[in-house]
C-alpha cells in the first residue's frame, strides 16, 4: 500500500532493487533508434506532424518497455511535447498509426486515451486552482456514478463511492505529503506542490503508463529529490513512466532507458550511462563539455589555450586588414 | 418626495415579475457561465425560443397550453444542440459569437413580416395563456405585507418564485455532486478535466442544455407576466442584464442570482422613481435646466451602470463569492 512507501530508508531500498531489475529486463535491447523491446506497452510506427512547412514530430519506430521508466530527451523544439500530445489524442498525426497495450489509438479521444490507462501530466501544470485540493483528487476517479446527470441528483447513488474515493485519494495525498494542504484551494500551492498534486491526481485514474511532460521544471531542488522517488515507485507499484525531462541529473538519475529526440526524429536510444556518451547525442544536444566537471583549473586551461589562439588570430589579422 | 410610494414601487420592483424572470435568466446563465465557464451571451435568444415556444403553439397552432410548455422546453432544448454542437469543441470565444448572433436571429425572425402568421411580426402574440389564467386561486387582490398585487399579478408572483425555488434547489443538487465538480473542473482548466478521461464534449453541451432549458423558463415567465409576448422582450440588452445580475449577486453561488436579481431591480426602481419624481410636478427638487422628467428615466441606467462599475472594482467576487477565489486570479 501507498502508506508503506513513506520512509525514505525503504523506499531506497525498493526503488534500487526495481533500478536492477529494470535493467536486467533491458539487457538485450538493442542500442538503436526503434530498438525492438521484449514487452512493449506503447508501440508507435511512422508518426509524423507537420504544422505548416516546419516537421514538428518524424517517428519511424519507437517502442516503449513495460515497467521501466523511460526518459525521452532531447534539446529544445526537437518535438517531445508534441509527440506527447499525439500519443495522448491530444493532438492528431498527419500519418502513422500507435497502439496502447495492443489497441490501436488512432482515432481515440484523449479522454478515452486516459481511461485505457494512459495518463498524462503537462508541461506547464494544470491544477483546478478554485477547487479544494482533496477536490481535484476526487474528480480523477474514474467511474464514478456520480458524475452521470440523472444519479447526480440521488446522492444515495454516489455517497459510498464518494467515501471510497476520498479515502484513496486521501491515502494518495498522505504519500505526496499534501495532506496538511487538504482543504486549501489548488491554485494557492507553489509550483512544486502542483507537479506533486498533479501526479497524485494522475494516480487516482489509476493507470498503467504514466506520461510526464517535464515533472522537474520549476521544482525547488529540495522537493526534486522527492519528486524523484516518487517516480520511481511509480515503477515500483508495476507502473510504467515516460517522461519528458530537460534536467539531465533526473534522467541520469531515475531513468531505466533513454530515448534522444532531435527535430522530430529519433536518433538515439539506449540506457542512461549509454545515451551519454553517444556521439551522435552529444553533438544533437548535450554538447561536449557535458561530462567534465568545471574546476578552476580546467577553466584556466581552456582560457588560456584561448588565448593564445586569439593572439595568433590578432596577428593575422595584422597581416591581413579587413 | 413621496418616500413611501418610492419604497413600495420598489419593493414591488425586486421581488415582482422583473425580479423572477431576470433571477431566472440569471440562474441558467449561471450554468453556463458560472459553473461550467461557457460565455453565453445568447441567453435572451433561449428566453425568446421558451416564449415564443409556448405563445406560438397556442394561438398559432392551437395546441393545449400544457402540452405548450414542453414544446417550449424542447424548442430550448433543440436551440442549445444547434448552437453547442460546431461550437463547443473550439475555444471559449466561438461559443461566445455564436450566441449572441443566434439570439440577434431568433428576435428577427420572429419579429419579421414574412412569417407573422406564424409569430405575429412586431406585434408578438396574445392569448395563449388562458389555461393558465384558469387555474388561478386568487380571486381578489393579495396584501404582500410590503405592497399588493392584483389576483393575476398575485399568480404569476406565487408560480413564479416557486419556478425560482425549484431551480435553485435543482442546481443546488447539481453542483454538490461529483456531475456539478466535473462542471467546475472544466471551468478551470478543460484539458486537465480530458487528461483525467472526462468526456469534456459531453459536460459542456448537458450544462448548455440546462442553463438554455431554465432561460426558456424565463422566457415562459416573461410571456404569462404579460399575457402576450413581442420580439423586443428579447433585445440582446436582457442578456446584458441577466449578467449584471448574476455579477452581482455572486457567480457560481446557488442565490447568487437570485439576491443579485432582486438587488438590481430593487436598485433600479429606486433610482427610476427618485428622478421621476423628483424631477416631476411644478417646482421640481432638481431643476429642468439639469434635469427634465424625459431624460430622468435613463438616468437610472447610469446610476446602475456606475455602481457595477464600483462593485467590481470593491468585490468583484460579488455579493456571495469568496474573495480568496478572487485573488487566486491574480497569482
Amino acid at each position: 500500500m501507498p502508506a508503506d512507501t513513506g520512509t525514505g530508508s525503504t523506499a531506497a531500498t525498493d526503488s534500487s532493487i526495481g533500478t536492477a531489475k529494470a535493467a536486467a529486463i533491458l539487457r538485450d535491447v538493442a542500442r538503436e533508434p526503434g530498438a525492438k523491446k521484449p514487452d512493449s506497452i506503447l508501440v508507435a510506427d511512422g508518426i509524423r506532424r507537420q504544422f505548416g512547412g516546419l516537421i514538428a514530430v518524424d517517428v519511424g519506430h519507437l517502442e516503449v518497455q513495460r515497467g521501466v521508466i523511460t526518459a525521452l530527451i532531447g534539446p529544445n523544439g526537437a518535438g517531445k511535447t508534441t509527440f506527447f500530445n499525439l500519443l495522448t489524442g491530444f493532438d492528431r498525426p498527419d500519418t502513422g498509426s500507435w497502439s496502447f497495450n495492443g489497441r490501436s489509438l488512432d482515432g481515440v479521444a484523449a479522454h478515452k486515451v486516459a481511461r485505457l490507462g494512459m495518463v498524462r501530466t503537462f508541461q506547464l501544470t494544470k491544477v483546478l486552482s478554485k477547487l479544494s485540493v482533496i477536490e481535484n483528487m476526487r474528480l480523477a476517479a474514474t467511474g464514478q456514478s456520480g458524475e452521470n446527470f440523472v444519479s447526480a441528483l440521488l446522492p444515495m447513488r454516489w455517497r459510498g463511492q464518494e467515501r471510497a474515493n476520498t479515502e484513496r485519494a486521501d491515502s494518495l495525498l498522505a504519500r505526496f505529503t499534501l495532506d496538511t494542504k487538504r482543504a486549501d484551494f489548488a491554485g494557492s500551492l507553489s509550483g512544486g506542490q502542483r507537479k506533486l498534486l498533479e501526479m497524485a491526481r494522475a494516480l487516482m485514474v489509476e493507470p498503467e503508463l504514466v506520461m510526464l511532460d517535464e515533472p522537474m521544471a520549476g521544482v525547488n531542488p529540495a522537493l526534486k529529490q522527492s519528486l524523484l522517488g516518487h517516480v520511481k515507485t511509480l515503477r515500483d507499484e508495476g507502473r510504467t513512466v515516460l517522461f519528458v525531462e530537460h534536467d539531465m541529473d533526473m534522467v541520469r538519475d531515475i531513468s531505466d532507458w533513454v530515448v534522444v529526440m532531435a527535430q522530430g526524429e529519433i536518433v538515439a536510444e539506449g540506457p542512461p550511462a549509454d545515451v551519454m556518451v553517444n556521439p551522435v547525442v552529444i553533438d544533437a544536444y548535450l554538447g561536449a563539455h557535458h561530462d567534465s566537471d568545471i574546476s578552476v583549473e580546467a577553466e584556466e586551461r581552456r582560457l588560456a589555450a584561448e588565448r593564445d589562439a586569439g593572439s595568433a588570430d590578432d596577428a593575422q589579422h595584422e597581416e591581413t586588414p579587413a | 418626495m413621496n418616500w413611501d410610494q418610492i419604497i413600495e414601487f420598489s419593493l414591488r420592483s425586486a421581488f415582482g415579475s422583473e425580479a423572477i424572470v431576470y433571477a431566472m435568466a440569471a440562474i441558467g446563465l449561471n450554468v453556463h457561465f458560472g459553473y461550467t465557464g461557457l460565455l453565453n451571451f445568447g441567453q435572451a435568444g433561449f428566453m425568446a425560443v421558451g416564449g415564443y415556444g409556448i405563445a406560438a403553439s397556442v394561438t398559432t397552432f392551437g395546441l393545449s397550453f400544457w402540452v405548450a410548455v414542453p414544446i417550449g422546453i424542447l424548442a430550448a432544448i433543440v436551440f442549445a444542440l444547434l448552437l453547442g454542437a460546431p461550437t463547443l469543441r473550439l475555444r471559449a470565444d466561438y461559443l461566445a459569437i455564436v450566441t449572441i448572433a443566434a439570439a440577434e436571429i431568433i428576435r428577427i425572425v420572429v419579429g419579421s413580416v414574412s412569417l407573422q402568421e406564424y409569430f405575429g411580426g412586431r406585434d408578438g402574440l396574445q392569448e395563449f395563456n388562458d389555461s393558465f389564467v384558469a387555474i388561478n386561486p386568487y380571486d381578489s387582490s393579495v396584501n404582500m405585507v410590503l405592497f399588493t398585487l392584483r389576483p393575476n399579478d398575485a399568480w404569476v408572483f406565487t408560480v413564479g418564485w416557486i419556478m425560482v425555488g425549484l431551480a435553485c434547489l435543482l442546481v443546488w443538487a447539481l453542483m454538490r455532486s461529483p456531475w456539478g465538480r466535473v462542471l467546475k473542473s472544466i471551468r478551470e482548466d478543460e484539458e486537465a478535466v480530458r487528461s483525467l478521461g472526462k468526456n469534456v464534449y459531453s459536460y459542456k453541451m448537458q450544462a448548455l442544455v440546462l442553463g438554455g432549458v431554465l432561460g426558456g423558463i424565463a422566457g415562459f415567465l416573461v410571456a404569462l407576466d404579460q399575457a402576450a409576448i413581442n420580439p423586443e422582450n428579447f433585445s440582446t440588452d436582457v442578456t446584458f442584464f441577466a449578467y449584471t445580475v448574476l455579477i452581482l449577486g455572486g457567480a457560481a453561488r446557488v442565490l447568487g442570482p437570485v439576491v443579485g436579481a432582486i438587488m438590481f431591480w430593487f436598485l433600479i426602481s429606486v433610482l427610476g422613481n427618485f428622478f421621476t419624481q423628483a424631477t416631476a410636478g411644478d417646482n421640481p427638487l432638481i431643476s429642468p435646466e439639469i434635469m427634465t422628467g424625459t431624460q430622468a428615466s435613463l438616468v437610472r441606467f447610469i446610476a446602475a451602470g456606475l455602481g457595477l462599475v464600483l462593485l467590481v472594482i470593491f468585490r468583484p467576487q460579488g455579493i456571495f463569492g469568496d474573495k480568496r477565489e478572487i485573488a487566486l486570479d491574480a497569482r
